[in-house]
């Protein structure tokens, strides 16, 4: 049983088809990430799964709850899939603590004492419990977007994506961030991730996607897709030279 | 033949004062309350509350202030209805600031940055939590220094009143003037007057541009 099935999905920006019809399955604790050159829509499909942008064509599901543009359907499906994304986003008015507590207490309606709790259990497990009351702009780059991973965490989601997360960071704060990310795929959360860290995608994923042009065009375990590609696209991509 | 000391016209010209504050509070506080409504119909997702708000605006902010008056003043009366002119200055002035305001506001709230929008969806809130928790917030910072600004405007806007023969300062001027022909005088602490209720506003929209600023040094 999938968790998240994506079945022909199409998406058309006036004339321009960015995803000309998408089929993957992912399957719970999977971690899968997507590479592609930029344009070949991979952001995009992953902004469709949580409703970010409004397909043409197709469906998508996740854990059995069908993406539907209303605002009932697109919260429901939000509070299964968390996303991240290059910028942060963090609130810049809150503190790393209150931006972490904001969507329980106002989504979920948590209790604040509760949602504080769980703030600092979710920042204590990337590694910043001692941020609590650090405003965003206080913060690396690198702690930014590990507040943000805990702001997703915190709503108890049962996928993530994650939009190049770490494209936006300093080479030397790379490394902090993947490795939350790389503690949360040993825990068993089911991940999908657009990024450019092939060597993040061969060493922690179980299946790697490559896009081109609106297509899936090779699809595979990594060992199989970096060692081995088939297209000339993908190893041109790769810089591999048969 | 001088029989008003200075002390005579600066007296008037205080007492008259009081109406240009009060018309200024009545404009602005009323301005502001209509504005936000407007706003909200103008960044709503429905279609006839931003057309409406946008010719609203377009209305007011291309024709002077001065036909506005008039035409809360005389056209009201062409009707038969019988406006006091304290009423028609302030319709006039809040449905000015109003038009202002909103377009000021409105620029603040789409300066936030989409991903905020984005991030905020991404966990589950609707668009009223958006509003209030996210994006309301950050905008207020940023629209406390040009709404300061505009109250200038405000203050200056209500000179204009006089036309329609509301006795606020200015008004008060051209009648001591006709009282003491000395009409350097009497308009030099008129100006002077009108400097001292400024000067502080746009001072202090200064300074609190300059704090805001430095809350938000990184973006």
């Amino acid at each position: 049983m999938s968790l998240i099935e994506i079945t022909e999905v199409k998406k058309r920006f006036g004339d321009n088809e960015v995803l000309k019809g998408i089929n993957i399955d992912v399957a719970p604790g999977e971690v899968v990430a997507i590479i592609g050159r930029s344009g070949s829509g991979k952001s995009t499909l992953l902004r469709c799964i949580n409703g970010l942008e409004a397909i043409d064509e197709g469906s998508i599901s996740v854990a059995g709850a069908q993406l539907l543009p209303d605002e009932l359907h697109l919260k429901a499906l939000r509070l299964k899939v968390g996303m991240i994304f290059q910028q942060f986003n963090l609130f810049p008015h809150l503190t790393a603590g209150r931006n972490v507590m904001l969507s329980q207490m106002v989504v979920k309606k948590t209790p604040k004492a509760q949602a504080e709790a769980m703030a600092k259990t979710m920042l204590e497990r990337v590694g910043l419990g001692h941020k609590f009351d650090a405003y965003p702009d206080q913060l690396s780059g690198g702690q930014q977007q590990r507040v943000a991973i805990a702001r997703a965490l915190a709503m108890q989601p049962i996928a993530l994506l994650c939009d190049e997360i770490t494209s936006a960071l300093d080479p030397e704060l790379v490394s902090e961030v993947l490795a939350v990310v790389k503690e949360l795929a040993g825990e068993g959360m089911t991940l999908m991730m657009v990024t450019h860290e092939m060597r993040f995608a061969r060493d922690v994923c179980s299946r790697v996607v490559f896009m081109h042009q609106g297509r899936v065009h090779e699809i595979g375990p990594p060992e199989e897709v970096f060692a081995n590609p088939k297209t000339p696209e993908l190893q041109q991509f790769l810089g591999v030279t048969h | 033949m001088n029989e008003f000391t200075t002390w005579d016209i600066l007296r008037n010209l205080l007492l008259a004062a009081r109406w240009t504050v009060l018309l200024s509070l009545v404009s602005f506080i009323g301005g502001g309350l209509v504005g936000a409504a407007l706003l909200f119909a103008r960044i709503g997702k429905g279609r006839i509350g931003p057309t409406f708000v946008k010719a609203y605006v377009e209305l007011f902010q291309g024709t002077p202030l001065l036909m506005q008056l008039f035409l809360a003043f005389f056209g009201l009366g062409l009707f038969g209805v019988d406006v006091p002119a304290w009423l028609a200055a302030g319709v006039a002035l809040i449905l000015w600031s109003a038009a202002f305001l909103t377009e000021i506001w409105r620029g603040c709230v789409e300066s936030i940055a989409r991903g905020q929008w984005e991030a905020s969806s991404s966990l589950g809130m609707g668009y009223l939590q958006q509003m209030r928790h996210v994006i309301l917030p950050q905008a207020l910072r940023i629209a406390v220094p040009p709404t300061v600004g505009f109250s200038v405007q405000v203050v200056k806007g209500t000179a204009l009143t006089s036309i329609i023969g509301f006795v606020e300062l200015s008004k008060a001027g051209t009648i001591v003037t006709n009282a003491t022909f000395e009409p350097f005088t009497v308009y030099g602490l008129v100006a002077l007057i009108y400097f001292c209720l400024c000067w502080p506003l746009s001072r202090s929209s200064q300074i609190l541009e300059r704090k805001l600023n430095v809350a938000h040094r990184n973006h």
